[in-house]
């Protein structure tokens, strides 16, 4: 194990995180401001990563498929936030779980259907293939730094709508009290509406990134789905910066966990056990990690006016 | 006896019949459909103990699930190779010994689970136990002892005294039978000052630590009670399919459980099994006509939730008397 090695695995580990900000960023926006869960938010991410391989295979650039996939599953989320999941705002979380799971079948099974079960492959552009050099001779990509650099652009980006202008008023308003927003003239439909497809757009963003480091196919938002649900639990539900903190502690210990557990158990076990017993035991990692912040802090590290 | 009492009755009587018509006529196959509606009805009547009775809307119980079908799976395995389990101890192929070392292995981890988890409640109580059941999914994926992404076959479907358990009728009468005594279970525990305390918790909180019902103490036996009966039918599973893979432990699985009580009618008696019945039915029938046919299951379950509250109970048997 050498220093150039770990430092390329933190930056893995930031690129994971940021991926997961994206993810996260977007759920917990949607619950904080209206209150619900989606589970369809996979779904959204997959719909970005399809949008975006399709585009990218039939212009040959990747720019028109990113933009593509943030119109697409933007489209896509404000088409099903009108269709459904308004009528879900003043129900319960169980209905809310029910009815988005269901748009996830439809979504996937939907999906398979159009494209077929092979994946897509999505190339990585031009501009931004090759590597640059680290500090200590290893090389490292530059792709994965740009997700780096989109992921930080949207975090400050979110900071300032959220923080600084009209819509971000009217956001944080309709997060503290709905009903005076509406007294107040904001038209609260649009504003969710609003609200559900900048989620999705950020989910859908994610998905053609992730899409160009590993094959675009069916069933790939959920794994990130969950990980972002436990990104936005230790974060606390509601709260922008504690899904920026939670993504990137997340991300970091299970790409460093994988990592360095196979090495920490091989100081004091064979080999292959110890590549057995580490990777097993990484695979749990960042649940033990949110059950122990949960056992001291339930409501998550930044816990929201929720 | 009232209206739901008598629904309920003729519901589990008509599996029964089910099951002996398709044997009159020769067709095992019914019988199998008919046992998975069994056994998926136990491991949702299990759910809708936390979930109808006590609002615990746990999205992990494929963890439980799981659990009993690996208790299956593992101790079979162990007896077909006579090596020993742990500390010498062999593995075997009795069921019943299998149910019960699945059942309070499904425990164990509950308490833990629950002890957790039910610190919280909505939204993080659910997104919990989804995690939780997860961090099990991915420890049998990367565990290589007992098949990791492949599974685990178990070679002869475990013994029951005095059947022969490879007979289909034979293992669906045993798979009814713990249906019938699990039903039986769930209405002592909805009908008993436990069962009260559980459902008052569900609809005030306050009011039940006002009159002095620590609410935490009994949701967490609520959650392993229903996590040990979850196990039972994730063991029978297994021998049913003779097969136990991680996608037990999927979320897949926790979605299909909710689905299946949704469907039913949430926190009635016999609302589980008619959900299983349903949604065993429509598989099997939209299955033959179209690979897709969880598109079209997506699509129904969307209409039940938004339009159709109440779930096939609820349409036969009117609304649940206690809201």
């Amino acid at each position: 194990m050498s220093l150039t090695l770990l430092i390329e695995q933190i930056l893995n580990g930031l690129q994971f995180g940021v991926m997961l900000f994206l993810m996260a960023a977007g759920l917990t926006l949607i619950f904080g401001v209206m209150g619900l869960i989606n589970l369809a938010h996979g779904s959204l991410f997959m719909v970005g990563a399809f949008a975006c391989a399709t585009v990218a295979a039939a212009t040959g650039s990747f720019w028109l498929g990113l933009v593509a996939s943030l119109a697409a599953a933007a489209a896509a989320g404000a088409l099903v936030e009108i269709l459904v999941i308004r009528r879900l705002y003043e129900r319960d979380h169980l209905d809310q779980v029910l009815a988005t799971f269901a748009l996830i079948l439809i979504f996937s099974e939907g999906t398979r259907w159009v494209f077929g079960s092979f994946p897509l492959y999505l190339d990585i552009p031009q501009l931004l293939s090759g590597a640059v050099h680290l500090p200590g001779g290893a090389q490292y990509p530059i792709y994965r730094l740009a997700v780096i650099g989109v992921g930080i652009a949207v975090a400050i980006g979110l900071y300032l709508l959220i923080g600084k202008t009209r819509l971000g008023m009217r956001i944080r308003a309709g997060e503290s009290d709905r009903e005076m927003i509406g007294a107040l003239g904001i038209d609260i439909g649009t504003l969710y509406t609003l609200v559900f497809a900048l989620g999705a757009a950020l989910a859908g963003l994610a998905g053609a990134m992730v899409g160009a480091l590993q094959s675009v196919q069916v069933g790939m938002g959920e794994p990130v789905l969950i990980l972002a649900f436990v990104v936005i639990v230790i974060g606390g539900i509601g709260s922008i910066k504690g899904a920026l903190v939670g993504s990137i502690l997340v991300g970091l210990t299970e790409t460093l966990g994988r990592f360095l557990l196979p090495h920490v158990f091989g100081l004091f076990m064979p080999n292959s056990e110890a590549a057995t017993v580490g990777a097993a035991l990484a695979s749990m990692l960042i649940y033990i990690v949110m059950a122990l912040i949960l056992a001291f802090r339930p409501q998550g590290l930044f816990a929201a006016n929720a | 006896m009232t209206r739901e009492t008598t629904i309920s009755i003729v519901i589990v009587a008509g599996l029964l019949a089910a099951a002996f018509i398709a044997q009159a006529m020769g067709e095992t196959f019914y019988i199998t459909l008919a046992t998975r509606m069994a056994i998926l009805g136990l491991a949702a009547t299990g759910l809708n103990i936390a979930l109808g009775l006590g609002g615990l809307v746990s999205f992990g119980h494929a963890a439980f699930f799981g659990i009993g079908g690996y208790a299956a799976g593992i101790l079979a395995t162990h007896a077909f190779n006579s090596e020993p389990l742990l500390l010498g101890l062999p593995g075997t192929n009795q069921m019943i010994v299998i149910w019960i070392a699945g059942a309070i292995a499904a425990g164990l981890v509950a308490v833990l689970i629950g002890l957790i988890s039910l610190r919280t409640s909505g939204v993080y109580f659910i997104m919990i136990t989804l995690a939780f059941a997860q961090m099990i999914y991915y420890f049998a994926i990367s565990w290589p002892a007992y098949g990791g992404e492949d599974g685990l076959s178990i070679y002869v479907r475990n013994t029951f005294p005095g059947t022969n358990t490879l007979a289909p009728m034979s293992f669906f009468l045993i798979c009814f039978g713990l249906l019938v005594i699990g039903l039986v279970f769930f209405a002592l525990i909805r009908d008993s000052r436990f069962g009260a305390a559980l459902q008052a918790g569900r609809q005030n909180d306050t009011r039940l630590a006002a009159v002095g019902i620590g609410p935490f103490r009994v949701r967490l036996v609520a959650f392993v009670i229903s996590a040990m009966m979850t196990a039972l039918a994730g063991a029978l599973f297994a021998d049913l399919n003779r097969f136990v893979s991680p996608s037990m432990f999927s979320w897949h699985m926790s979605g299909e459980l909710i689905v299946l009580i949704i469907i039913g009618g949430v926190g009635r008696l016999a609302g589980p099994l008619a959900g299983a019945i349903v949604y065993v039915l429509f598989e099997f029938a939209l299955g033959g006509i179209t690979e897709h046919w969880q598109f079209f299951l997506g699509l129904i379950l969307l209409a039940v939730v938004l339009f159709a509250r109440g779930g096939v109970m609820g349409l036969l048997a009117g609304r649940a008397r206690h809201g």
